[in-house]
């Protein structure tokens, strides 16, 4: 709009400047259109058979639910957890994935990130949040200490390697594995997961 | 900074029967008798101008032919330490008394020196294993221990 269109207007103001003009002119135009209710969007509701159809297999569209939004439970033992932190953060912000909400509770979890050594001393309890965690759930072992015992493997209370305790679905190396490692095997697990049936994920 | 303190002082001023227990291994490193070892600690305590008041560590070391526990005391009020080393020879059934009722902080240390090395402390209030789990076989820190 051209500013200088508007100098010819009447006004009560004494001291409108351009800015207070625009401003009323605006108003003034939406007042004009805005006249009658606008319908309310519900008018499909009563068509009948003219929605899309979208076909597919019930396995494809679970899996697809289940790896879209895999909430971790809280396990994290060592030091590998700062790295899952630093992956959670926002830097690398794992929220990608649908995994933003890190829970507190095993009940509410899908995915089991072991972040760090094992002691026969913690065991039972990491046991216990395993099977508290419901069904489907996953496991993904992160770390040399999660995947052998590293290199405390032949101590005298350190489990060599997790899948003593629990099941692993995913291993990922390294002391510890950098953010950038955790997303990999995060997206293996979901290529895992994507071939999963209704009734094993 | 924390000075060292000359164990000199020590045992010039302490009366002999417990002198006699004691060998001065360096400048502030005092080796005693394992019988003479409460009493002395309470001396370092309690003794005005000394006042070894608390407790940094207790460790355990395993010379194969004896093992060595080491006592660090710092005074926080005079600003020294001293560190005072006690021998036990033999491999079994190794005791020394409990100095729960003089330091607190001992607690903790010497649930863990039993739990690693073995070594009982009578007169502890709670010594159950603090580290490891009831039914554990052996003493992971001895040099002779082998899973």
């Amino acid at each position: 709009m051209e500013i200088n269109s508007f100098d010819n207007i009447e006004t009560c103001s004494v001291s409108a400047n351009d800015t207070d003009r625009i401003e009323g002119e605006v108003i003034e135009e939406l007042k004009a259109r805005s006249q009658q209710p606008i319908p309310d969007p519900v008018q499909w509701m009563q068509e009948q058979g003219k929605g899309g159809l979208f076909l597919t297999k019930l396995d494809d569209i679970l899996s697809w639910a289940r790896k879209s939004s895999m909430w971790p439970g809280v396990c994290f033992t060592a030091c590998c957890a700062f790295e899952f932190i630093t992956a959670e953060a926002s830097r690398f912000d794992m929220s990608r994935f649908g995994m933003e909400i890190v829970r507190a509770s095993p009940r509410q979890a899908d995915l089991m990130i072991t972040a760090g050594t094992l002691t026969w001393k913690t065991a039972p309890k990491i046991k216990r949040i395993y099977d508290q965690m419901a069904e489907p759930k996953w496991v993904i072992a992160m770390g040399t200490c999660a995947i052998s015992g590293g290199i405390f493997a032949s101590s005298y209370n350190v489990v060599p390697g997790y899948n003593r305790i629990i099941p692993v679905d995913v291993y990922i190396p390294g002391c510890p594995p950098r953010p950038e490692a955790l997303i990999r095997g995060i997206q293996m697990l979901h290529e895992k997961v994507a071939k999963g049936t209704l009734n094993k994920g | 900074m924390t000075t060292a303190f000359s164990t000199k002082e020590i045992t010039a001023k302490i009366d002999k029967k417990l002198a006699g227990s004691i060998t001065s291994l360096d400048v502030n490193i005092l080796l005693v008798e394992k019988d003479s070892l409460v009493e002395l600690l309470a001396y370092l305590k309690n003794t005005p101008g000394l006042d070894f008041d608390y407790l940094v560590d207790i460790t355990a070391i395993d010379y194969w032919d004896y093992f060595e526990v080491v006592y660090q005391l710092v005074s926080l009020k005079n600003n020294h330490k001293v560190y005072i080393k006690t021998r036990l020879t033999g491999r079994e059934n190794l005791s020394l008394t409990s100095i729960v009722s003089l330091y607190k902080g001992a607690d903790y240390q010497e649930r863990e020196i039993c739990d690693l090395m073995g070594i009982k402390f009578e007169g502890h209030p709670n010594l159950k294993p603090l580290l490891l789990w009831e039914g554990f076989k052996g003493y992971p820190l001895r040099k002779d221990y082998l899973e």
